[in-house]
């Protein structure tokens, strides 16, 4: 073998060699992408497995249904509504500080902030999503909700309200965070053609940038709701265990992510109904948080705006 | 030279910097109304620049500073007094990459009419627009489609009905054509000969051919002396005059192509 041959044998290596090390990392890699969808999948099947269970013994019309959820009492009803009706009222509680003031403040933070007070605030603001939520809870239960006795006495020391307003405040980063990213990426040269046919910022930012960025900032809602279903240290905390079918946020109420805990953290007996009832419960929670990520994934492809 | 023609705009020692970055030194000269001017000069000379001194865009960029006068048939635009917004709808401005708003043709011409709490027709409104652009009887049809649909020839006449749409007096142009090829580019041209009847309008290009094809007047810009990074205008005349007898070495260089 002369010099040059040499050379081309350590510079250029087999072919055969070079492939099966491909091979190698492409399985290795797959593995690991692969591992996030088994879990999803092995979740569901637990899920359904014991919902399955539960049905059997519980009819599904009286499910969704009945309007009292006592599966912890001797004489057992088991209609979900009160729990909905829990996570309803405090996810739409949530959503009322949520969803505007962070819009407001991505707005802000898009196209009103210097570019210092932005690189001060963005960060500020995401350190609220920092907080633990055990945190928030207690904040919740300690301060807020001795607040809100001293404007309406008849608040109940665990109440829908004082969750919500927490909650809404701990979501608010997400919001603006998202919609902020969306708006920012709606190009310059959009707004530059509104500010040369005479639009103020205010008209700027309403007229072109906001419905430009609609689909990511649709998007950001949808995830926010999805989040405030789910949230559970703050309502298990603050919020109460008293499955009602009510309205008034000044009550003590119970959502299905708060009963879960309930049951889960007691004595209940392992195939007992009250334990199945947890799974029937957690199955319709995932459900309902997934159709929110569904719309918001396809809104976010459907309203895509093209800006070239 | 401008002794025939009303004065649209007049600019009198204009300096622009950015920070510290002194962009523009000390311009004077006077746009005629209902002609075209052309601006044309080397890259990073501050053509650009200079064009958005007449709208008032430079005040979006926020360390920009403007010192000098730009007198609007006589008024200051840079009065303190002055709200620029108001400016922007007597002076418009057609961008160099096509830049329709993603929403239909129809509410792309309108957006400015509709800001400006316009009270007429806006059908109406739309159709003349759309005419004075020489884009109608492309998309009469199609007015609630997407303006990204549209080509990129179609969307710069887009952009130039939206302009005309808001009735300003004078229609800054960056480049209009550069993204165009040459019979879009040719299109546009033959449109700001038919817009001149009416409007002022102000060109950047880069195309010598174009500022001598289609312009009235041309002003040369050039760094302002050697090792300066300040751009200034260092010969003004009739387009003829710059392209056949130009007074300064430095322009005869340029449109001759033997610099740039």
């Amino acid at each position: 073998m002369n010099e040059s041959q040499r050379v081309l044998s350590t510079v250029l290596r087999p072919r055969a060699d070079h492939d099966r090390r491909e091979k190698i990392i492409r399985a290795v890699l797959l593995l690991f992408s692969a591992v996030s969808i088994f879990t999803t999948l092995g979740i569901i099947a637990v899920l359904l497995q014991e919902t399955i269970l539960f049905f059997r013994e519980v009819s599904i019309v009286e499910f969704f249904t009945e309007t009292r959820w006592t599966p912890l009492f001797a004489s057992k009803k088991f209609g979900v509504l009160p729990l909905v009706n829990g996570t309803v009222l405090v996810a739409a509680g949530a959503m009322f500080i949520a969803l505007p003031l962070g819009l407001l403040a991505a707005i802000y933070l898009s196209e009103y902030a210097s570019d210092r007070a932005r690189k001060l605030l963005k960060p500020a603001l995401e350190v609220l999503a920092g907080v633990p939520t055990v945190v928030y809870g207690y904040f919740a239960l300690t301060f807020v909700t001795p607040l809100l006795q001293k404007i309406w006495p008849q608040t109940q020391a665990f109440n829908a309200l004082s969750a919500s307003i927490v909650m809404g405040f701990m979501i608010l980063p997400l919001v603006a965070s998202l919609s902020e990213d969306a708006m920012s990426a709606v190009p310059q040269s959009l707004r530059q053609a509104a500010y040369a046919l005479g639009a103020t910022r205010l008209e700027v930012t309403l007229r072109t940038v906001v419905p430009a960025a609609l689909s990511g900032i649709s998007a950001a809602f949808i995830l926010a709701i999805s989040r405030a279903i789910g949230e559970t240290m703050i309502v298990a905390i603050a919020a109460g265990q008293q499955p009602k079918l009510t309205l008034n946020p000044l009550q003590s109420i119970e959502t299905m992510t708060a009963y879960i805990v309930q049951v889960s953290l007691g004595d209940t007996p392992q195939q007992s109904i009250a334990y199945k009832t947890i799974f029937a419960v957690g199955m319709l929670l995932f459900v309902m948080t997934l159709v929110m990520n569904l719309i918001s994934n396809w809104m976010t492809r459907r309203y895509r705006e093209v800006y070239e | 030279m401008l002794q025939n023609h009303e004065i649209a705009l007049s600019v009198n020692n204009l300096n622009v910097y950015y920070g510290g970055f002194h962009a523009l030194e000390d311009i004077s000269l006077e746009i005629p109304a209902r002609q075209i001017t052309a601006i044309i000069g080397p890259s990073g000379c501050g053509k650009s620049t200079f064009l958005r001194c007449f709208n008032r865009m430079n005040d979006l960029v926020p360390s920009a500073r403007v010192q000098g006068q730009v007198l609007f048939y006589g008024q200051n635009i840079y009065d303190p007094k002055i709200n620029p917004v108001e400016v922007r709808r007597h002076i418009g401005m057609v961008f160099q990459k096509p830049n329709p708003f993603p929403k239909s043709i129809y509410e792309n011409v309108a957006y400015g009419a509709r800001i400006n709490g316009y009270k007429g027709d806006m059908d109406e409104l739309v159709e003349r627009s759309l005419r004075a652009a020489a884009l109608w009887d492309e998309v009469k049809d199609n007015l609630k489609k997407s303006a990204l649909a549209l080509s990129g020839g179609q969307q710069q006449r887009l952009c130039i009905a939206r302009a005309i749409a808001v009735e300003p007096q004078v229609i800054l142009m960056d480049e209009p054509a550069s993204a165009l090829d040459p019979i879009a580019t040719l299109k546009i041209e033959e449109l700001m000969q038919e817009l001149k009847k009416d409007y002022t309008i102000v060109i950047v290009t880069h195309n010598m051919q174009q500022a001598a094809r289609a312009s009235d007047y041309t002003a040369m810009m050039m760094l302002s002396k050697e090792g300066s990074r300040a751009g200034t205008v260092i010969e003004y005349d009739r387009t003829d005059a710059i392209f056949t007898r130009p007074k300064d070495k430095r322009t005869e260089d340029y449109v001759t192509g033997r610099f740039g």
